[in-house]
């Protein structure tokens, strides 16, 4: 029905399949838009937020998404600027994920404040020592150059390509891409970073307070870095799952290998940074404030030692481990098991720096709170799932996102 | 000229509240909800996303009969300098909606620029920020006893304490009016001041030496603003937010109650720095 | 943003914050418009279509 439109020499599922799964995922996307214009007509009252939860499920949904995206930037930097020239074959699919996440990071957002119409005072009356004035103007920026580099793949639809002005246009895209994934780069290191500094600066949250250098303070440079180790892991179990969905081969084992290897140098050299950090911060900055380690993980019912562990340990050292041998890298299941342990990882330290901080009591006459998100918080969570998923299956289905797919399946 | 010369000198307006005076009747709560047309929910039960621009909190020294002792803590927004103006919430509001004013040391909120992304809140460790989570409704009838010097706040923005500036407004116009630059310490005081009965708090500016606050705080201004006197502290000291509201108490164990020291840590030598 | 909003002031600050905005603004633009011009004179000079 649709195979003009289906890219040459590859082999797509029948329409009627792909309709089905359409709609299945799309009634989950119609959930979260149901929710989202609940929250937009009757307010953040619909959430479970509270004055204690300023910050809540939503801005870990952020945070999260735009670590998880930030395989786009480091690829493109690693393809565009550093040279490896093998990452071409996966550059595309780290763009559309890239897309995706920070679409949805700016949907969220858009959810998250309480006057949705004031959304641009945020650029009209930029406050330029605020860390979330940063987060705000790199992002959209950013989204600009995914859009950007998304284009091209769009254009090189079997059927858009046929239009003379669109194919020279993406020809032409192609040629100074390298100029934007730059920009990319410059922009993503700032906005990465000052995700971090948005928890680094509250010198007077001693959870998540730290010492840095100049403005920025640790938590600046462990969030950058940390987006350029995990990122590219959400990337390589994106295409894993594909790959196991399609049932076709996508991408060939020594671009996987390459990206897996980085990843997990990256992330190694992360962890030793992120323990010198969790360290001092430990022995020096929170007994100077008045708190002992343990203060922060104890006379609750959720947080104990076991995150801090499970964060650095199990979906820290263990993958970066798996990631840096070799023959952790060839063995699909490792592999598999590394990436998914490294996406986990990177998902709870955001969580840690957003709803831990939160959780903790400063005025020593106040308890823990905890907090169990609502509803409609889960569903406007889920529905960039949802977005993503379709446009990943549309993407799929209509654009050549892997070069070397036609090669691997003849 | 001595008027003149006092005008040059920026104020720092600030409180001293005596906890061994608070009998934690909450007549505070209630002039200051009434004077700033704090909004209300039907059912207020639920604490945490209720608006109380000053909350009275309650201390226990944790200890059994005889030795048991509480104390209770009127918390209003503590307009916190930090370092120079760089109060917690201040640096952190994307858009310029929180602001320290220099001249009074005063932190406002501007509610028309505010559009509610909570940051300032994460970023105050007082809880002394509320956001507005429901459209303020006003009982039938009640719209008319609302003040007009104080503008209702919308769904969806965050409020606090001013230390009712519209009142030092109010009065700046009229010593205006009589030609005058500079206020009476009685002219200027806000509605939690003069409603607490049993006159535990006070109000003023704490850089003029004559004012009340500043002869029982002794703030010293070259040492982020640390109280002189022994029995009076403020809280979370050791953060370096650099608060402008003072406590007073004769108890060891509620001027520690004040700030998080860890076990072994000597409290006088830590608190006396 | 722009120097003409009230909060604006020639600091330091907003120099450095604001001039990398508008430089990452400016090498986007020029990039797209440069993209564009290209491709309405190659489609002119008959490029494209089926044999690259």
């Amino acid at each position: 029905m649709d195979s003009a439109l289906i890219p040459e020499g590859v082999n797509r599922c029948s329409f009627g399949k792909f309709a089905i799964g359409i709609i299945i995922v799309g009634g989950v996307l119609l959930w979260g838009v149901y929710a989202m214009l609940l929250i937009w007509l009757k307010g953040l009252n619909q959430t479970n937020m509270n004055d204690y939860y300023g910050f809540a499920l939503w801005i870990w949904a952020d945070l999260g998404v735009i670590a998880l995206g930030g395989g786009a930037f480091f690829t493109g930097l690693l393809r565009y600027i550093i040279g490896k020239d093998e990452l071409k074959n996966i550059i595309n699919y780290a763009v559309l994920i890239g897309f995706i996440c920070y679409s949805s990071a700016l949907l969220i957002l858009a959810i998250d404040i309480g006057q949705p119409l004031r959304g641009w005072f945020i650029f009209w009356h930029a406050n330029v020592h605020s860390m979330l004035t940063e987060v705000a103007f790199c992002l959209s920026c950013y989204f600009a150059v995914l859009t950007i580099e998304y284009i091209p793949l769009i254009l090189e639809n079997r059927q858009i390509d046929k239009v003379p002005f669109f194919h020279n246009l993406a020809h032409n895209m192609h040629e100074v891409m390298a100029i934007f994934a730059a920009t990319g780069a410059f922009l993503s290191f700032f906005h990465q970073g000052s995700l971090g500094g948005v928890a680094g600066v509250l010198y007077s949250r001693p959870f998540a307070f730290r010492e840095g250098i100049f403005i920025w303070p640790w938590t600046f440079f462990l969030f950058t870095w940390s987006a350029a180790a995990y990122g590219p892991c959400f990337t390589l179990f994106v295409t894993r799952l594909t790959e196991k969905i399609s049932g076709k081969k996508l991408v060939k084992q020594n671009v996987i290998d390459l990206l897996a290897k980085i990843s997990g140098w990256t992330m190694g050299t992360y962890l030793i940074a992120k323990i010198i950090d969790t360290w001092y911060w430990a022995t020096v900055s929170a007994p100077s404030m008045g708190f002992n380690l343990i203060d922060f993980y104890s006379n609750n019912s959720f947080y104990g030692i076991w995150i801090l562990v499970a964060e650095i340990v199990i979906c820290g050292i263990i993958p970066a481990s798996i990631l840096l041998t070799p023959k952790g890298r060839s063995n699909s299941t490792l592999l598999f098991t590394a990436v998914s342990l490294a996406c986990i990882g990177v998902l709870l330290n955001r969580w840690v720096m957003v709803l831990q901080v939160m959780a903790i009591p400063v005025m020593t006459f106040e308890n823990w709170v905890l907090y169990i998100p609502s509803w409609q918080e889960v569903a406007t969570t889920i529905l960039p799932v949802a977005y993503g998923i379709i446009l990943i299956m549309i993407s799929f289905r209509y654009l050549p996102i892997f070069p070397q797919e036609r090669e691997l399946n003849p | 000229m001595k008027e003149e010369g006092k005008h040059k000198k920026a104020k720092k307006y600030g409180m001293v509240i005596n906890l061994d005076a608070c009998t934690g009747c909450g007549a505070c709560m209630v002039a200051c909800m009434a004077e700033n047309n704090v909004p209300f929910k039907e059912d207020e039960s639920n604490k945490l996303d209720s608006i109380a621009w000053m909350r009275v909190y309650k201390l226990t020294n944790g200890k059994s009969y005889p030795e048991a002792d509480i104390c209770y803590l009127p918390r209003p927004c503590m307009h916190c300098e930090g370092d120079h103006g760089h109060s917690p919430c201040v640096s952190v509001c994307p858009a310029t909606a929180t602001d320290y004013n220099h001249d009074t040391g005063i932190v406002s909120q501007i509610y028309t620029r505010c559009f509610g992304c909570r940051y300032c809140m994460v970023a105050c460790p007082y809880h002394a920020r509320y956001f507005n989570w429901w459209d303020p409704v006003w009982p039938e009838g009640s719209t008319k006893y609302l003040s007009p010097n104080v503008s209702p706040r919308m769904r969806g923005i965050v409020e606090k304490c001013s230390f009712c500036f519209h009142r030092y407004q109010l009065a700046m116009d009229k010593a205006y009016v009589e030609g005058r630059t500079v206020l009476e310490e009685n002219e200027y005081q806000t509605s939690c001041t003069q409603a607490c009965p049993a006159g535990a708090i006070t109000f003023g500016d704490l850089n003029n030496p004559e004012h009340k606050v500043h002869q029982l705080a002794k703030p010293d201004n070259k040492h982020g603003g640390r109280p002189g006197n022994p029995n009076v502290f403020r809280l979370l000291e050791r953060l370096g937010t650099n608060p402008k509201v003072y406590y007073m108490s004769s108890r060891e164990w509620v001027r520690r109650a004040g700030d998080n020291y860890l076990g072994d840590e000597d409290f006088a030598k830590t608190h006396r720095h | 943003m722009f120097p003409f909003s009230f909060e604006w002031i020639w600091d330091l600050s907003h120099m450095i914050f604001m001039g990398g905005l508008w430089y990452s603004l400016t090498i986007l633009g020029l990039g797209m418009t440069y993209c564009i011009l290209k491709t309405v004179i190659d489609t002119m000079h008959g490029k494209g279509g089926h044999n690259h």
